[in-house]
C-alpha cells in the first residue's frame, strides 16, 4: 500500500499548531514585544513598532493576543483536565460498582445532561464576579458528564472480560483490578474526550467572553474580540483587520489543531475509520 | 485430605424461580490427587468451581461446608479469601485467548501474581515469571516474557495461563476446561504439560471431555442436574460404569458409536420428581419416579446414585 495516510498528516499538522500555541503561551513574557497593560498612542495602524497596531486605550494588540493565548489555553486545559479526571473517576466507580452508587451517579449525569449548558453558563457567568477562576469552575461543573458516561459504558464491557475474572481468581483486589486492568484500557478513550472537551471549552470561553462576561484583567482572545467589537463602527474602519481578525484566527487555529489531533487519535483507536488517499475503498 | 466439600448447595434466585445449580454435593480431594468433574453443559460444574473460590455474586445462597486444609472457606472474610486465591488455590480458566490482558506484557502479568502474594520486588518477580514461562515449556522465555498476548498462539496462551496459575506454587488447582478451543495436537501437549506440572499437586479438573479426564484423572465424578451421580476411580468409570447416565455419556463418544442420550437435561429450576435422570433413563422403574436415590457405596470407593446399581 502506497497511499498517504491522510489523518497522519492532519494529526502532525494539528500537533504542530498546538505546539506553537503552547510555546507562545508558556513564553509569552519573552515573546511579547510589550507589556499588554502598557499604554501607547491609541488606535495606531500597524507599524514596525506595533506590528498589529494599538487598541482604543493604547495597548499593543500583538502583545495582548500573545498574552491572550496564555489565558485561553490555561482555561481550556485546566477545565478539560479537571473535568476529565472527575468524569473518569465517576465513570469507573459507576461502571465497576454498578449497584445503587452507580445508579445514582448515572442519574446525576442524566440530570446534568438535560440542563441546557450554554444558557446556564451564560446566566451563571453573568451573576458571578468576572474572573477566569469562576469561568473555570463553571465549565468544569458542566464538562464531566460525557466522559463519565463513555467511561462507564467501556468499564461495563471491560469488567466482564475474562482477564478481569482471572485476575480476581488469582487474588487481585478491586482496587488493583481497576488500576491495573481497567484504567489502562480506558485511557485511549479518555484522551480523545480530553481533546474534544478542550476544543469545546475554547469555543465556549470565547463565546462567553465575547458577550462581555470574561475577565477584564486577564484578557483572553474572546475578550479582545469583544472589546474590538464594541468599538464604535469598527467594521467600517480598517481596524478590524488587525484588532478583530488575529484573536479570531487564533481561536480557529486552536480548534482546528485540536480537531486534527482528535481525528488522528480516533482513527488510531478505531482503524475502520482509516482514510487512505490513492486506495479504492 | 486437602479439600472436603460436604452438603454444598449453591442456589440462585431468579425471577423465574430458584436455580439449584449445585444441589447437595459431597466431594473430597486428597493430596496430589486429580479429580475430574464431568457433566453436560449447564449441569453446574463451573458454578461448583466458582463456589469453591467464592467468586459468585453476593446474592447467591451457598450452604454447606468447604474445608480447605483446616479452614472452612465459606466462613472466612473476603480479605483472607483473596490471600488464598492464587496463592493456595489457583484457578485456570477456559478461554486463554481472552483471559490475558491485551495491553500488558505477558511476563508482567505473571509477575503481578507473584508480587501480590509473595511480596517480591519487581526484578525478582520478573525473573521468577521468566522461570515459570520456562517451566511450561515456552521456548526462549526471557524474550517471550516481553511480548504481548496477541503475539502468542492459542496453545501458548494456555501455557501462559497455566504458568500464571502455578506461579505461587498453590496446593490446589481448579482447571475449568483447560483444553477448550484447542486443536487435537495442542490439546495433547497441554494435557501432557498439565500432567507433568500437577504431579505434586491436587487438582480439580472440570471438563466435559472424557479423553482429557481419562488422561489426567485419578478419580472421576459425574455431575447431572446439580448433583453427583457417580464417583469412582477413573479406570472403573471407563471399564465398569454403573449409573445409566455414565453409560449413556460413554456411549455417546464417537468411538463407542455416538449414541446420544435421549431427551434433554432438565432445567435447574424445575427438577423432575424422584431420580433426576429417570425421564431419560431406559431402565426407569416405578420407584425411580417417586423416590430420590441417595449416593450408595457399591464397591470400595465407588459411589452411585441409582436404585438399580
Amino acid at each position: 500500500m502506497t497511499g498517504v495516510k491522510v489523518n497522519n498528516v492532519l494529526g502532525s499538522l494539528g500537533l504542530g499548531i498546538l505546539a506553537i500555541l503552547i510555546t507562545v503561551a508558556i513564553f509569552a513574557p519573552q515573546i511579547a514585544p510589550y507589556d499588554p497593560h502598557d499604554t501607547y498612542k491609541w488606535m495606531e495602524r500597524p507599524s514596525s513598532e506595533h506590528l498589529l497596531g494599538t487598541n482604543d486605550v493604547g495597548n499593543d494588540i500583538l502583545s495582548e493576543v500573545i498574552y491572550g493565548t496564555r489565558v485561553s489555553l490555561f482555561i481550556a486545559f485546566t477545565v478539560s483536565i479537571t473535568a476529565i479526571i472527575i468524569g473518569t473517576a465517576l465513570g469507573l466507580i459507576a461502571g465497576y460498582s454498578s449497584g445503587v452508587l452507580g445508579f445514582l451517579i448515572m442519574r446525576i449525569v442524566d440530570i446534568f445532561l438535560t440542563i441546557p449548558r450554554m444558557v446556564l453558563i451564560i446566566v451563571l457567568a453573568a451573576f458571578l464576579t468576572q474572573s477566569i477562576w469562576n469561568l473555570i469552575v463553571i465549565f468544569i461543573i458542566f464538562g464531566w458528564m460525557m466522559t463519565a458516561r463513555i467511561v462507564r459504558s467501556e468499564v461495563l464491557t471491560l469488567r466482564s472480560q475474562y482477564y478481569v475474572d482471572s485476575a480476581k481468581m488469582l487474588g487481585g483486589s478491586d482496587r488493583y483490578i481497576i488500576w491495573r486492568h481497567i484504567l489502562p484500557n480506558v485511557v485511549p478513550l479518555v484522551v480523545v474526550q480530553f481533546i474534544m472537551e478542550a476544543s469545546h471549552v475554547i469555543i465556549a470561553e470565547a463565546g462567553i467572553s465575547f458577550l462581555g462576561l470574561g475577565d477584564p484583567v486577564a484578557r483572553s482572545w474572546g475578550t479582545i474580540f469583544n472589546y474590538a467589537f464594541e468599538y464604535p463602527n469598527i467594521i467600517l474602519s480598517d481596524a478590524w483587520m488587525w484588532w478583530m481578525l488575529p484573536p479570531g484566527l487564533c481561536i480557529a487555529a486552536t480548534v482546528l489543531g485540536l480537531t486534527f489531533v482528535g481525528y488522528a487519535l480516533e482513527e488510531r483507536l478505531n482503524p475502520k475509520l482509516k482514510t487512505v488517499v490513492g486506495m479504492e475503498a | 485430605m486437602i479439600l472436603k466439600i460436604s452438603k454444598l448447595k449453591t442456589h440462585f434466585s431468579t425471577p423465574d424461580g430458584l436455580v439449584r445449580a449445585v444441589d447437595t454435593i459431597d466431594l473430597s480431594i486428597r493430596e496430589r490427587e486429580t479429580v475430574g468433574l464431568i457433566g453436560e453443559t449447564g449441569c453446574g460444574k463451573t458454578v461448583l468451581g466458582l463456589t469453591i473460590t467464592r467468586l459468585l455474586q453476593s446474592s447467591t445462597t451457598v450452604k454447606g461446608t468447604i474445608i480447605y486444609k483446616e479452614t472452612n472457606l465459606l466462613k472466612i472474610s473476603e480479605t483472607e479469601m483473596r490471600r488464598i486465591r492464587g496463592d493456595e488455590i489457583a484457578m485456570i480458566l477456559q478461554n486463554p485467548t481472552t483471559s490475558l490482558n491485551p495491553v500488558m506484557r505477558v511476563g508482567e502479568q505473571i509477575a503481578e501474581v507473584i508480587r501480590l502474594h509473595q511480596g517480591l520486588n519487581k526484578k525478582d518477580a520478573a525473573e521468577k515469571a521468566i522461570k515459570m514461562l520456562g517451566s511450561v515449556r515456552i521456548p526462549s522465555p526471557s524474550q517471550r516474557a516481553n511480548e504481548y498476548p496477541h503475539e502468542f498462539s492459542g496453545g501458548m496462551k494456555q501455557r501462559v495461563m497455566i504458568a500464571m496459575g502455578l506461579a505461587c506454587n498453590p496446593s490446589l488447582i481448579i482447571a475449568d476446561e483447560p483444553t477448550k478451543g484447542l486443536d487435537v495436537t495442542i490439546k495433547s501437549q497441554i494435557i501432557k504439560l498439565l500432567k507433568e506440572v500437577t504431579k505434586e499437586k491436587a487438582m480439580l479438573l472440570i471438563t466435559h471431555d472424557l479423553s482429557v479426564a481419562r488422561a489426567l484423572c485419578d478419580r472421576i465424578a459425574l455431575m447431572y442436574a446439580g448433583e453427583l451421580v457417580e464417583c469412582a476411580p477413573a479406570g472403573e468409570i471407563f471399564d465398569a460404569p454403573r449409573h445409566p447416565y455414565t453409560r449413556g455419556f460413554l456411549g455417546s463418544l464417537p468411538r463407542n458409536g455416538l449414541v446420544p442420550i435421549p431427551g434433554m437435561s432438565p432445567s435447574l429450576i424445575n427438577l423432575p420428581q424422584g431420580c433426576r435422570f429417570h425421564p431419560r433413563c431406559a431402565n426407569a422403574k416405578a420407584i425411580c419416579k417417586r423416590k430420590h436415590p441417595g449416593m450408595t457405596e457399591i464397591e470400595d470407593g465407588h459411589f452411585v446414585r441409582c436404585f438399580d446399581a
